[in-house]
């Protein structure tokens, strides 16, 4: 990889370096427990996990559709972990470059988020991803996506929902790597399959999970998500540098899906 | 351009994901300032992360913040901090705790640093202030 040329311009007319590292240094793992982990920097969006696994070749993403969730939840965790599976599904849309798909999810994300009582600026946001659909401007397209999973979260905090936040982030990643798995299992190579090596992210949602009230920590739904998430955790967790082998893959995208369809599920309203 | 410009005012106004107060001056100038960097990258064709952390570095202090990267993709994770700073630096550790070597870039109050992991998995960026008082630094990453 090379740092862009006219950057590299720029910094010789300026006297600056461009260089490779050379002297490389360990960090000491308590040093490494102080690291600072952030929703909006440690958890990968799900256009990270698909520009990963389209790598070694364009996978079929109009075949990791779904049929249409309901829009008529009145839970507000199992909102929010659908609003992030619908956000994921904005992605592979993009991915597809498939207009009308993006369409129907954006109205969706929309519903969703009118849902958790969420600020205008993120209703707004709809018709600006109808906007880009029409033009087919796909780069804006996931711009725009991301920026509408951040104003969603923005707009929770106002409205003392923080503990939904992780939610919404956790529900983007399953339903990123239930397509990951699905797409690597019908097309197996070494390269994508490495792309499901994510201990540490499951950790993290793991940990956040850990914090939030308990009350909704509590809630069916949230209970039976956390406790799978357990599982999942020792399936994502494959040694530095070891290819999943297609076996593993298939046990994750089990895991996964039955994750998704748990959340996917209507539950009684609380 | 549009867009970029439009992403620039919604980061400042939205501290995403970490906190709902606003941001202050020093944050804004290296928000902004390490934006100014990164529009290198965009014309590359790596997108930038809709995401961002800002913070106050001491010299030779070493801040470490976690990301988790995919192997297949390339990453440039650029910092900037305001005048206070003289010169810093971006590194960046696997997950044991040992330096990746990286490609790198450093023009006074910023830097970046550039790497595409063979292994995916979690990573840890280090901001350090090498010369200058202690200041705000804000770090964005961009991946394709």
């Amino acid at each position: 990889m090379i740092f862009p040329l006219r950057c590299l311009t720029i910094a010789w007319l300026a006297g600056t370096t461009v260089a490779f590292a050379a002297e490389t240094v360990s960090l000491p793992p308590d040093q490494l427990a102080k690291a600072i982990k952030t929703d909006s920097l440690t958890i990968p969006t799900p256009g990270e996990l698909f520009a990963a696994l389209q790598k070694p070749g364009k996978p079929d993403w109009a075949g990791q559709y779904r049929t249409p969730i309901p829009m008529t939840y009145r839970n507000r965790a199992q909102i929010a972990l659908n609003l992030g599976g619908l956000i994921a599904d904005g992605f592979i849309a993009v991915e597809a470059q498939d207009s009308q798909q993006v369409k129907n999810i954006g109205t969706d994300i929309i519903k969703l988020a009118k849902a958790l009582g969420v600020s205008e600026n993120v209703l707004s946001r709809g018709n600006s991803i109808n906007e880009f659909a029409e033009n087919s401007e796909w780069d804006a397209l996931q711009e725009e996506l991301e920026a509408t999973q951040n104003e969603v979260k923005t707009s929770m905090q106002s409205h003392s929902d923080q503990d939904l936040v992780i939610l919404v982030s956790l529900g983007g990643w399953i339903r990123g790597t239930q397509v990951v798995s699905g797409s690597v299992i019908k097309n197996y190579d070494e390269q994508s399959a490495k792309v499901l090596r994510q201990p540490a992210v499951v950790s993290f949602i793991h940990s956040k999970i850990n914090g939030i009230s308990e009350v909704l920590r509590n809630e069916p739904l949230v209970k039976s998500v956390n406790e799978q998430l357990t599982e999942i955790e020792k399936l994502v967790a494959f040694q530095p540098g070891k290819v999943p082998t297609l076996d593993e893959i298939k046990k994750l995208n089990a895991a996964v899906t039955k994750l998704m369809d748990d959340i996917k599920s209507k539950v009684d309203s609380k | 351009m549009k867009r970029r410009i439009a992403i620039v005012l919604g980061l400042m106004i939205f501290a995403t994901g970490a906190s709902l107060r606003a941001e202050t001056d020093e944050e804004v100038e290296a928000h902004k300032s390490v934006l100014d960097l990164t529009g290198a990258f965009s014309n590359e064709g790596f997108k930038l992360r809709d995401g961002h952390w800002v913070g106050t570095v001491s010299p030779k202090e070493r801040t470490l913040i976690a990301v988790n990267l995919y192997a297949g993709n390339q990453y440039w994770f650029a910092a900037a901090a305001n005048e206070k700073a003289k010169k810093i630096s971006v590194d960046l550790f696997d997950e044991n705790g040992k330096q990746v070597v990286t490609e790198s870039y450093n023009s006074g109050e910023k830097a970046a640093a550039g790497y595409s992991p063979q292994s995916s998995g979690q990573y840890f960026v280090s901001l350090g202030l090498l010369e200058g008082e202690s200041t705000t630094f804000c770090l964005v990453y961009s991946y394709k």
